[in-house]
C-alpha cells in the first residue's frame, strides 16, 4: 500500500501547547490506521459478507437454467432440498464423516504426541514423518489412496495373501451399517465413507499431533514429579493430571479439523465421487455439481446456505467452549 | 499459547525419564510400547510414499496392479518423463499463481496484523473477528457470486483472477498470524519511535517491518503451501490452459488411459514443490500451523 503518511502534528517546530498537538496527532494516526486496514476490510466485506448475502438471494430466486433469472421464487429450493434423497444422504455422510474423522484424528494424534513427548530417539525424524502429509494436497492424497483402497489391488493384495476370504470393498462398498431406514435415507454409517476417513486421517492427523505435543510440552516436569511422588502410576498421571490439562488443545483440534471436515470437497471429489447410491456424497460436492454441471443455481445456493448454517450450528458451541476455557486459564 | 511452547515443538527438550527405581532392562522393556506406537503409525504414514516412489520408477511393463507392492527389477525414468511432459505447463501456472498470491496476502496480513496488535481503535476487536469469520465459511457459499463477478470483470479463467481470489480469501489467516506475531513485539520498541514523532505508517516501515522477516517466512510458507494445494477455486474458476497443477493432476488420475506409474510420478511431481519447502523450512511450517490454530 502506498499510503501517504501525513506528518504528525508533533513535528511542527516547537509549538506549544502540547494538548492540541496530541489530539491532532491522534486523529492523523487514526486515519492512517484505518487506511492501512481499509483494502482488506473492504475486500472481506464484499467477497465474504456481500457474497453470502448474494448467495442467499440466489437461493430464493428462480435461477434454474444457464440463463440467470433472479426473480423471486420463494423457498422452493429449500423445500426441494429437504426432500431430496441425494441431499439428505450427503448430509448424513458429512456428519458421520466429521465425527469419525475428528474422533480418529484425536486418538491417533494423542497417541503419537504422548509417544513423542516421552523423548524417543530421533524425535525430530519422527516428527518430520508424522507432519509431512500436512504439506501435501488432498488431490495427491486422493490419487494415491484411490489405488491403495482399490478393492482389486492395494492393501487387499497382502490381505488376500494372508488368506482373508472376504476382502473389504472399501470405497466401492454400498453397505450402510446398521442400515435402519429414516424416511428414505438409510442410516447411519456408509462403509465406503470409512475409506475416505482413512485418507483424511492420513492427511490431517499430524495436525492433532502437533497441537497435543505443544500442550504436553507445556506440562511442567515439576507437576509430573509431584504426581509421581504422590504415588500416581504413569497411567494415572496421564488420566488424572495430564489429559484434563489438554482440554483446550482438544477443543482447538475439534474446531480446526471439524470445520475442515464439514467443508470437505477435495477428498470426495478426487477419490470417490458421489458413489453408488450417494454413499460418499457430501453437500459441498452436490452444491458444485448442481450449480456448475446442472445449472441449478438456486438449488446450489440453497445447499451452500445450509452448509453455512450447519457450520455455525456445530462450530458455534465449540468456539464458545474455547472462549470459556481461555477465560478460565486467564484467571 | 506462548512462543515458548511453539519453540518446544521444534526442538523437544528431553524429559527426565520417569521412576529411577527400575533396572535398565525394565526401562528398555517399558519403552517397547512407545516405539510400537511410533512404528505402526509411521508405517501408515509412509506406505503411500513407498507406493508413489516405487511405482513411479517402474518401467511400463512392471507397472501392473497385481505387482503393486514389488520393487522394480530395473529403474526407469520413463514415467517421470511422460508425467513431466504432461504437467509442465500447469506447474508453471501454479508458480505464477502461488508466488504473487502469497506475497499479496502476506503484505495485506502484515498491515492488518500490525494495526490489530498495536493500534487498536474502538471496535477493532469487532472488525478483527469480522475478518476471522472468513476462515470458517464453506467456500461454496461464495462460489456463485465469485464466478459471476470474475466473468463480469473479465478475470474468469485467468491466473490473475485466481491470484486475486487467493489473496482476498487468504486475508483472515495471514491477519491472524501477523497479529499474533506483532503482539510479541514489546510496546516500548514502538514507543521509542513515537518520541521521534513518527506516525503509524512510519513506525510500521521503520520498526515493525524490519522485525517482520520471521513472520513473513511463516506466513509465506503457509500461504504458498495452501495456495499450491488448493483445488476448489482452481477447478471452478479456470479451464484448459489456465489450470493450476492440482486440477491437471486430477484430470490425469481420472483418465483411464494414463498408466498407473505415470499417475504416481505425476502425483509426486505435483507434491514436490511443497514437500521441498516443508523439508527445508519445516519448523516455520509448523509454526504457521500452530500460529493459525492457537490464539495468543
Amino acid at each position: 500500500m502506498t499510503a501517504t503518511t501525513p506528518k504528525s502534528g508533533s513535528q511542527e517546530a516547537g509549538q506549544p501547547p502540547p494538548a492540541p498537538q496530541r489530539a491532532k496527532r491522534g486523529r492523523g494516526d487514526r486515519i492512517v490506521t484505518l487506511l492501512m486496514i481499509a483494502p482488506s476490510v473492504i475486500a472481506i466485506a464484499v467477497f465474504v459478507y456481500g457474497f453470502i448475502a448474494w448467495t442467499g438471494y440466489v437461493s430464493v430466486s428462480n435461477w434454474t437454467s444457464f440463463v440467470p433469472d433472479l426473480s423471486f421464487g420463494g423457498l422452493d429450493s429449500y423445500r426441494w432440498m429437504l426432500t431430496d434423497f441425494r441431499y439428505l444422504s450427503g448430509l448424513r455422510n458429512v456428519i458421520v464423516f466429521t465425527i469419525v474423522f475428528v474422533g480418529a484424528s484425536l486418538v491417533m494424534g494423542l497417541a503419537i504426541a504422548i509417544a513423542l513427548d516421552r523423548s524417543p530417539r530421533l524425535s525430530a525424524v519422527w516428527r518430520t514423518v508424522f507432519l509431512f502429509p500436512l504439506a501435501i494436497s488432498f488431490v495427491v492424497t486422493g490419487v494415491v489412496w484411490q489405488w491403495l483402497l482399490n478393492p482389486s489391488a492395494g492393501v487387499n493384495i497382502p490381505l488376500a495373501n494372508m488368506g482373508l476370504d472376504e476382502l473389504p470393498l472399501w470405497y466401492v462398498s454400498t453397505t450402510i451399517v446398521p442400515g435402519v431406514s429414516w424416511g428414505r435415507v438409510e442410516m447411519v454409517v456408509p462403509v465406503a465413507l470409512l475409506a475416505v476417513v482413512i485418507a483424511a486421517v492420513w492427511q490431517l492427523s499430524g495436525f492433532a499431533m502437533a497441537i497435543y505435543l505443544a500442550g504436553l510440552q507445556g506440562v511442567s516436569d515439576d507437576l509430573r514429579e509431584a504426581a509421581r511422588v504422590d504415588g500416581a502410576s504413569e497411567l494415572q498421571l496421564y488420566r488424572r493430571v495430564i489429559l484434563p490439562m489438554l482440554k483446550p488443545m482438544t477443543i482447538t483440534i475439534i474446531i480446526v479439523l471439524g470445520h475442515m471436515a464439514l467443508k470437505t470437497f477435495d477428498p470426495i471429489y478426487t477419490m470417490t465421487g458421489p458413489g453408488t447410491g450417494y454413499v460418499t456424497d457430501v453437500p459441498a460436492v452436490y452444491m458444485y455439481e448442481s450449480t456448475f454441471r446442472a445449472n441449478q443455481f438456486a438449488r446450489g445456493a440453497a445447499i451452500s446456505i445450509s452448509l453455512l448454517v450447519l457450520m455455525l450450528a456445530l462450530m458455534g458451541p465449540a468456539i464458545r467452549a474455547r472462549r470459556k476455557v481461555e477465560e478460565e486459564t486467564a484467571q | 499459547m506462548t512462543s515458548e511452547t511453539v519453540d518446544v515443538v521444534r526442538g523437544a527438550t528431553p524429559r527426565p525419564s520417569p521412576p529411577t527405581s527400575r533396572s535398565p532392562l525394565q526401562r528398555t522393556l517399558l519403552r517397547v510400547p512407545l516405539y510400537l506406537v511410533l512404528i505402526v503409525f509411521a508405517l501408515f504414514v509412509l506406505v503411500p510414499v513407498y507406493l508413489m516412489v516405487v511405482t513411479s520408477l517402474k518401467p511400463p511393463e512392471e507397472a501392473l496392479l497385481s505387482q503393486m507392492w514389488q520393487l522394480p527389477t530395473e529403474l526407469s525414468i520413463a514415467a517421470w518423463e511422460s508425467a513431466f511432459a504432461a504437467l509442465q505447463p500447469y506447474l508453471i501456472n501454479s508458480f505464477r499463481l502461488a508466488i504473487p498470491a502469497t506475497i499479496l496476502s502476506a503484505v495485506l496480513g502484515s498491515l492488518n496484523g500490525y494495526v490489530f496488535a498495536k493500534w487498536r481503535f474502538p471496535g477493532s476487536e469487532w472488525v478483527f473477528n469480522g475478518l476471522l469469520f472468513g476462515l470458517f465459511i464453506p467456500y461454496q457459499i461464495v462460489l456463485i457470486p465469485l464466478v459471476v463477478t470474475m466473468q463480469n470483470v473479465g478475470l474468469y479463467n485467468t491466473i490473475t483472477g485466481l491470484v486475486l481470489v487467493h489473496a482476498i480469501y487468504g486475508i483472515p489467516i495471514t491477519t491472524l498470524i501477523f497479529r499474533n506475531f506483532y503482539a510479541r513485539i514489546p510496546q516500548e520498541v514502538l514507543d521509542a519511535g513515537k518520541v521521534d514523532g513518527a506516525g503509524v505508517f512510519q513506525l510500521y516501515r521503520r520498526i515493525a517491518l524490519p522485525l517482520s522477516l520471521p513472520g513473513f517466512v511463516v506466513v509465506g510458507i503457509w500461504q504458498f503451501t495452501q495456495i499450491w494445494n488448493e483445488f476448489l477455486w482452481a477447478v471452478t474458476l479456470t479451464s484448459a490452459g489456465q489450470r493450476p497443477v492440482m486440477v491437471a493432476l486430477q484430470n490425469i488420475s481420472g483418465a483411464q488411459i494414463v498408466e498407473w506409474n505415470v499417475q504416481m510420478a505425476a502425483a509426486l511431481q505435483a507434491a514436490l514443490p511443497t514437500l521441498i519447502v516443508y523439508v527445508l523450512l519445516g519448523r516455520y511450517f509448523v509454526r504457521g500451523l500452530l500460529a493459525g490454530a492457537l490464539k495468543e
